[in-house]
């Protein structure tokens, strides 16, 4: 039986894993945050160019750690500004790319759940008071930068100390906002981006956080030395009006144009 | 190097393994000795997690025992018990996906044993349970061990069920493998490589262990007693 596991393992390296991309298929990969914003701007991007688009979503940090061990993605689309630094410091991409959206966070709980949102977090004392609070949902802050971002807000609070052992932690934004409005927690702080979905909204209620309550959030894309014509196409139409306008709608604020253009 | 998710999969895995082995034990034997319709039926679903893919346990054990679910309220409700984001909810999912690592080496051990030995210790007039603990049990030890082995070794690598209903928390369902792929992607790589090299190693001398045991258990029906 570990034989047989042995042997299909082998079978896949040999088969070179998943690098099976046709010539016009462009491979990115992109933080789960802005997977709803995506899907859109990639069904526009294929139908107005003619080109396929193989999307991976994940945490960036995941990501950022299988582009150094050469991964066959084309474009990679951060959470945040460092992953991508880190890339090109470690250079294997071809610069330190552009921001294409700043990203902002959201207060959300189940509609089942006794958490009221509000932006003073006076419903999340109350319900840490009341001790109905069993579970709270964010981004690992060590790994995500929504996640970080979240623990930075709960701190200015003065709510960290005793949230902290309330935690859990999705492995991305995504899976922490899952983890939020499952029910087995009272809410959480996710991505506004997830929370205006209306995959999402079905389940959930959610307040947007003001920006200037936390360090922005610049999400950056970079280009990796596999990049096709097809790539660098999508990467231009990422920073067109019509992808612009999609951001905007999913509750993202935009750098102004060409802001650190290559 | 985290040693508090180790030490967590540890206990996850022996907490497992105590629960699972006295049960197979009693099931292992129940098959072994007894003959019933359905039997091959009822063997190869208990072989059924060895080929479910863990995240398929780990999505229902999030649906059917979420706070959404009506097993998950009337668990809370009647009992206080709550699986999901706790590692309760870990133990239940071990011992799922182990069974048949723990099963199968104690019923083969079971079925090892020659009926004659069992008819001559039934003729002396020995219970059932003495039969059990003097005659069985020391027969049937390198099956119980490969089992406890296999099952431990099991838990330690489980990924996809932790990850989905586990949520990560230090000290309560952040395993060992979910450290190793918390380092990675902080670029931790030593970490990661000295918790791998670890575990790499368990596994090893493991599967050496198992090795040697089934070759005892083979060469059992030539022994003199």
């Amino acid at each position: 039986m570990m034989l047989v596991r042995l042997v299909v393992l082998l079978i896949l390296l040999g088969t070179g894993a998943l690098g099976f991309a046709r010539a016009d298929t462009v491979t990115v990969a992109a933080a789960a945050n802005i997977k709803f914003a995506m899907e859109d701007i990639a069904r526009q991007f294929e139908q107005s160019s003619g080109h396929k688009l193989r999307v991976s979503y994940g945490s960036s940090g995941n990501f950022a750690s299988q582009i150094r061990h050469g991964a066959p993605f084309e474009l990679f689309l951060s959470a945040d500004e460092q992953y991508v630094n880190r890339l090109q410091e470690a250079g294997v991409v071809q610069n330190n790319g552009v921001i294409y959206a700043y990203g902002q966070l959201a207060l959300v709980a189940a509609k089942s759940s006794p958490l009221m949102l509000d932006n003073e977090f006076e419903g999340l004392r109350q319900l840490l008071k009341t001790g109905e609070l069993k579970r709270f949902a964010l981004a690992n802050p060590d790994l995500a930068p929504y996640g970080e971002r979240a623990r930075a807000l709960l701190q200015q609070a003065g709510l960290w100390d005793a949230i902290k052992d309330k935690l859990v932690l999705g492995e991305n934004v995504s899976q922490a906002a899952q983890f939020a409005i499952s029910g087995s927690a009272q809410g959480g702080i996710v991505a506004l981006s997830l929370a205006v979905a209306p995959q999402f909204r079905a389940k959930a209620n959610y307040l947007a956080i003001p920006e200037d309550q936390h360090q922005p959030l610049a999400q950056r894309m970079v280009l990796t030395p596999k990049a096709s014509s097809a790539a660098k196409a999508f990467y231009d139409y990422l920073q067109g009006d019509a992808a612009r306008k999609v951001f905007a709608d999913y509750g993202f604020s935009l750098p102004t144009k060409a802001h650190g253009a290559p | 190097m985290d040693w508090q998710s180790l030490w967590l999969s540890g206990k996850l895995a022996l907490v497992t393994v105590l629960i699972l082995l006295p049960l197979c034990v009693f099931a292992g034997r129940a098959l072994a000795y007894h003959q019933f319709r359905g039997k091959s039926l009822v063997e190869a679903l208990i072989m059924v997690p060895l080929v479910l893919p863990p995240t398929v346990v780990g999505y229902y054990l999030l649906v059917s025992f979420g706070s959404e679910s009506w097993l998950g309220q009337w668990l809370r409700d009647s009992f206080g018990i709550e699986l999901v984001f706790h590692f309760s909810g870990l133990v239940v999912a071990s011992i799922l996906v182990n069974i048949p690592f723990a099963l199968q080496p104690i019923q083969r051990a079971f079925e090892a044993i020659p009926m004659d030995v069992r008819d001559a210790a039934a003729c002396c007039g020995m219970s059932t349970g003495k039969i059990l603990t003097r005659i069985e049990l020391p027969m049937i030890w390198p099956g119980l061990v490969t089992a406890l082995v296999l099952t431990f070794s099991h838990v330690l690598g489980e990924f996809g069920v932790v990850l989905m209903m586990g949520g990560n928390i230090s000290g309560e369902t952040k395993t060992i493998s979910i450290a190793i792929y918390d380092s990675v992607q902080a670029f931790d790589f030593d970490s990661a490589g000295v918790m791998s090299l670890i575990l790499l190693l368990f596994a090893i001398s493991a599967l050496a262990l198992t090795t040697s045991l089934s070759r005892r258990m083979g060469g059992q029906h030539e022994r003199q007693h």
